[in-house]
């Protein structure tokens, strides 16, 4: 990016909340809404992700996409931490449905139920999905 | 647009940034440097690796603020700030060394 601005002053901050609901390598929503998250957080604002129906696959662990002939960007959840993007929230349900645990997932989570899931959107100013 | 490097020509973007990451080698970055009248230190090859290390752990070139407070983390407060950083890479210190390292463009660089 270029030089750092001093954003701080440029108005208040928004919580965001970009809801992945898509497998990772079929179509390029899961990649497009990684990089959007990566610019918010250039801005300084009060991010979150929420993983729903196929989205919960982006964060699966020893994913091959070479076959494919997409990159397997799921590694990049691991740096979403240094971009200070702690807040991933991942839907019970769509868990228990796909047959998978908060242990097979490439990065710490917090496994919240339907009904949580909503009041967090309802606490949102943006909510973006993809 | 392309560099030629040991008689190998390696296509780049409008920007210069390499096209394919596993056709870099350390001679893209020494060539990337003579082109804009710098010479690469040892300085400039510990961010230039950090930074190849970066996007094998990682897949994506990680933002300034984020550079700066790993380099901090990895190589010491005396480097991890944009002062050093700017004096190495005085085109932007993720935009510049992202390209002599082989990687894409930082996310988020306009």
């Amino acid at each position: 990016m270029s030089d750092e601005a001093n954003w701080e002053d440029a108005g208040a901050v928004k919580r965001f909340m970009f809801v992945n609901r898509k497998a990772p390598h079929g179509t390029i929503y899961a990649l497009e809404a990684l990089e959007v998250v990566l610019i918010s957080a250039a801005f300084d604002q009060d991010v979150s992700l929420a993983f729903l129906d196929d989205g919960v696959h982006q964060l699966r662990q020893g994913q091959d996409a070479k076959a494919l002939g997409m990159k397997n960007f799921a590694p990049t959840f691991r740096a979403l931490d240094d971009y200070d993007i702690d807040k991933l929230y991942v839907e019970a349900e769509s868990l228990a449905q796909r047959g998978l645990s908060a242990e097979e997932l490439i990065v710490p989570v917090q496994v919240v139920d339907r009904e949580r899931m909503s009041a967090l959107m309802a606490e949102q100013d943006v909510v973006m999905s993809f | 647009m392309a560099i030629q490097v040991n008689g190998t020509t390696i296509p780049t973007d409008e920007e210069g940034y390499i096209e394919d990451l596993n056709l870099w080698s350390p001679e893209v970055a020494e060539l990337m440097a003579q082109e804009d009248g710098q010479e690469l230190t040892e300085q400039h090859w510990e961010v230039i690796n950090f930074l190849r290390e970066y996007y094998d752990e990682y897949q994506i070139a990680p933002a300034v603020r984020v550079l700066t407070k790993q380099i901090g983390k990895r190589l010491g407060p005396e480097k991890g700030n944009s002062k050093y950083l700017y004096e190495l890479f005085p085109y932007g210190p993720a935009k510049q060394a992202c390209r002599y390292a082989g990687l894409p463009k930082p996310t988020g660089c306009v």
